[in-house]
């Protein structure tokens, strides 16, 4: 039984290795019609694996919770790739941001199935105004010269806090239209068809990731003129903060619903494995596209050697505010799919200490590699969470504790054998930049000869 | 020596009373130049004279504690270095700052950032403009590498080179700035005589080819003498002398600030 289930274990970890690089590879091929496929046919077999064929199934309910956790783990590890990987910003506060999300997200379908719509339409219009206001003042100040970052700071500060009065006061006015078509958990209303209630929840993601960027672009804005390491310290101090809110959501925050330190409960489940796929395959394209455009150029070049990024006419403040805020939406959208996979939120889950998982999955997967991080938080889920679990849980009911000296033991090994981590700076099919030099260049006549 | 410039030459830099504090140390004070079109002009110094503190505040990665520095009629005091860089201003470093862990080529397309003709959005969709400029930009900077004699080992990690190359790829990269006025912080520092030579022919050329204006710090009064049309010499954060190379090495002012009192007709 138990080497059964150690093989059994094994084929999976190298499977979904094998699934990931066929997927990219698929997605590298030039026609469209092939990428098209390839990303349903990767949909197709895992949700085939996971559908109940004659009482026959491929990955049982154990194996559909580790892939929705892996993918969670995907989006929040890619964006801090993003920050710490490809920008050089040693960030903890990663977590705090999924925390963020989770917390975001499930308020705003928890609410919708209790026949309240104040959670979607606050944080929907506070996305709304909340952006064009701080894009409005970002547009005005660049009007002036050798403006000071905390003056800039307050700015934004009062013009969030302004929108966000107002987006919670619009929200208070606007839900009795909606509130008689939601209906209550025992009658649901026509807005609460599973069918309306998957589009909540694909709102209340995206909208959980806009809050979670909206707040690190605050939080950033003055933290980021910080050199790396007090600039870790002020991130995980800002993780601290969050999860210190959280155990306090019911009482010094109004949000009952939350429940503070006894966790929240009650969460639609509303995470399908389309939901996953379709927002961890959003992040890992829309963070390959960032990457291999001029703009990721900037953001490594910020990592690479900050005074001649500036002396290259690159904005350095700038790039860094950009590669935090996107990482953290990153943050907030894998938060909220978590959220409504696990279905109870409790503070615990986002304790500091956790939040260094991401971080241990950057770095094992290969700072600045997308490839690495991917397969790195596949494997880290299923290695950990699924099969040494388990495995050690059938030696003692104690014997699991001995994972989290396992884990730190393969960890130093790795470090020690391959230091730039397992992958590199390797990076498979699709997430390999677009390539422009397609021929041999011939050896062009020497523009000056006089100069050899 | 064929000089591109003459008096009737637009001015493009103006630098008046730049002085800068470091406490109560005076790194630079009352520092005055003044560059026409075209012209190649030296900024010459002992250790510690603050010739690359004029360059730090021309660049704006220091702000001058008084002081103007006028670019194309422009006050470019408080600025953002990566604004100024993007107004034509671009430089080489003394201990040369390349970006060490990508490749020739990506250093180089780094340099196009502030004009690579698309949108964040449009490369965030891949849309055929990012394609068409993306190519585009590729290709320019093979041709700039080219120039160089730099276009075979595009792919190399620039930290692999050797020293002479990093060089090369530091003021390809610069160039690829697209700049007016370039500014070169020791560019003959650890090179070896025949490499010196080399330097100094690709200069020249470097000036003829994009119509620059150059403003040079070097160590080694061989290079110097050899290429610039006028000298500037620094002593303590004063400009002591100007003048042609000619009068430069006779002034008893300079001797003095490079080999000492009592020495004489030493040069």
């Amino acid at each position: 039984m138990e080497l059964g289930f150690l093989l059994g274990s094994l084929v999976k970890i190298i499977a979904i290795i094998a699934y990931l690089y066929g997927l990219m590879w698929l997605l590298a091929r030039p026609s469209i019609w092939i990428k098209i496929a390839g990303l349903v046919g990767a949909f197709g077999i895992v949700q085939l694996a996971l559908t109940d064929i004659n009482g026959f199934r491929l990955l049982n309910n154990f194996d559909s919770g580790l892939l929705f956790q892996a993918s969670a783990m995907t989006m929040v590890a890619l964006g801090l790739n993003l920050i710490y990987g490809f920008n050089g910003q040693f960030s903890l506060g990663q977590w705090g941001f999924y925390g963020i999300g989770a917390y975001a997200a499930a308020d705003i379908t928890y609410r919708w199935i209790n026949g309240d719509a104040r959670g979607l339409l606050v944080l929907g219009l506070g996305a709304l105004i909340g952006t064009l206001t701080l894009l409005g003042i970002n547009k005005w100040l660049q009007r002036f010269r050798g403006i000071p970052v905390l003056s800039s700071f307050t700015l934004y500060l009062i013009g969030a806090l302004i929108t966000g009065a107002a987006a919670v006061y619009l929200g208070n006015q606007l839900n009795p239209l909606l509130t008689p078509l939601l209906g209550s958990v025992a009658e649901p209303g026509p807005l609460n068809s599973p069918v309306a209630q998957q589009v909540i929840y694909f709102l209340a993601v995206i909208l959980a990731g806009i809050f979670a960027a909206q707040i690190s672009f605050l939080f950033g804005l003055p933290v980021l003129t910080l050199g790396s390491d007090y600039f870790g310290i002020a991130t995980l101090g800002f993780t601290i903060v969050v999860n210190t809110l959280m155990i306090n959501s019911d009482t010094i925050l109004p949000f009952p619903e939350m429940k503070g330190g006894r966790g929240m409960i009650g969460i639609p489940k509303l995470t399908t494995w389309f939901s996953a796929f379709f927002f961890m395959m959003a992040v890992i394209i829309i963070m390959r596209n960032l990457v291999h455009s001029s703009t990721g150029r900037s953001i490594v070049a910020v990592r690479e050697d900050e005074i001649a990024a500036k002396a290259m006419g690159i904005d350095v403040a700038g790039a860094k505010l950009m590669s935090f805020v996107v990482g953290s939406f990153f943050a907030g959208i894998g938060g909220a799919v978590y959220a409504h996979y696990i279905g109870f939120l409790s503070p615990g889950t986002f304790n500091f200490l956790a939040g260094f998982n991401p971080l241990i999955i950057v770095v094992f997967g290969g700072l600045g590699s997308m490839t690495g991080t991917i397969a790195a938080s596949f494997g880290w889920i299923f290695f950990l969470e699924g099969m040494l679990r388990v495995l050690l849980s059938q030696m003692g009911t104690e014997a699991p504790t001995w994972r989290f000296v396992l884990y730190p033991i393969t960890l130093l090994l790795l470090m020690l054998i391959r230091p730039q981590g397992l992958f590199g700076s390797i990076e498979w099919g699709f997430l390999k930049g677009p390539e422009f030099i397609t021929a041999p260049r011939q050896q062009p006549e020497p523009a000056h000869k006089s100069a050899i | 020596m064929e000089t591109s410039a003459t008096s009737t030459s637009p001015t493009v830099l103006e630098i008046r009373g730049l002085t800068k504090f470091f406490g109560g140390l005076a790194a630079v004070r009352n520092f005055d130049l003044t560059l026409k079109h075209g012209e190649l002009v030296g900024l010459i110094g002992p250790n510690g004279a603050g010739k690359t503190t004029v360059f730090n505040m021309i660049t704006g990665l220091y702000v001058p504690t008084s002081g103007e520095i006028f670019f194309n009629g422009t006050n470019i005091v408080g600025l953002e270095p990566h604004e100024i860089t993007r107004m034509g201003i671009a430089r080489t470093f003394q201990n040369i700052r390349l970006f060490p862990n990508l490749t020739v080529l990506d250093n180089v397309r780094i340099a196009y950032h502030p004009h690579c003709g698309y949108t964040l959005s449009d490369g965030l969709l891949r849309t055929s403009r990012f394609n068409i400029k993306e190519k585009e930009l590729t290709e320019q900077a093979l041709d700039f590498l080219s120039i160089f004699q730099l276009d075979r080992i595009y792919n190399e990690t620039a930290k692999n080179l050797p020293y002479g190359e990093q060089r090369r790829v530091e003021i390809a990269r610069a160039l690829a700035c697209n700049p007016k006025l370039l500014l070169l912080d020791e560019p003959a520092a650890g090179m070896n005589p025949r490499e010196i030579i080399e330097l100094m022919d690709l200069i020249h050329f470097i000036r003829e080819r994009f119509n620059l204006t150059i403003l040079l710090i070097e160590h080694q009064m061989r290079v110097v003498m050899g290429i610039c049309e006028w000298i500037t010499v620094m002593d303590f954060g004063q400009v002591i002398a100007r003048g042609t190379p000619k009068e430069i090495q006779e002034n008893p002012l300079v001797i003095e600030a490079y080999l000492g009192k009592g020495v004489t007709h030493a040069a």
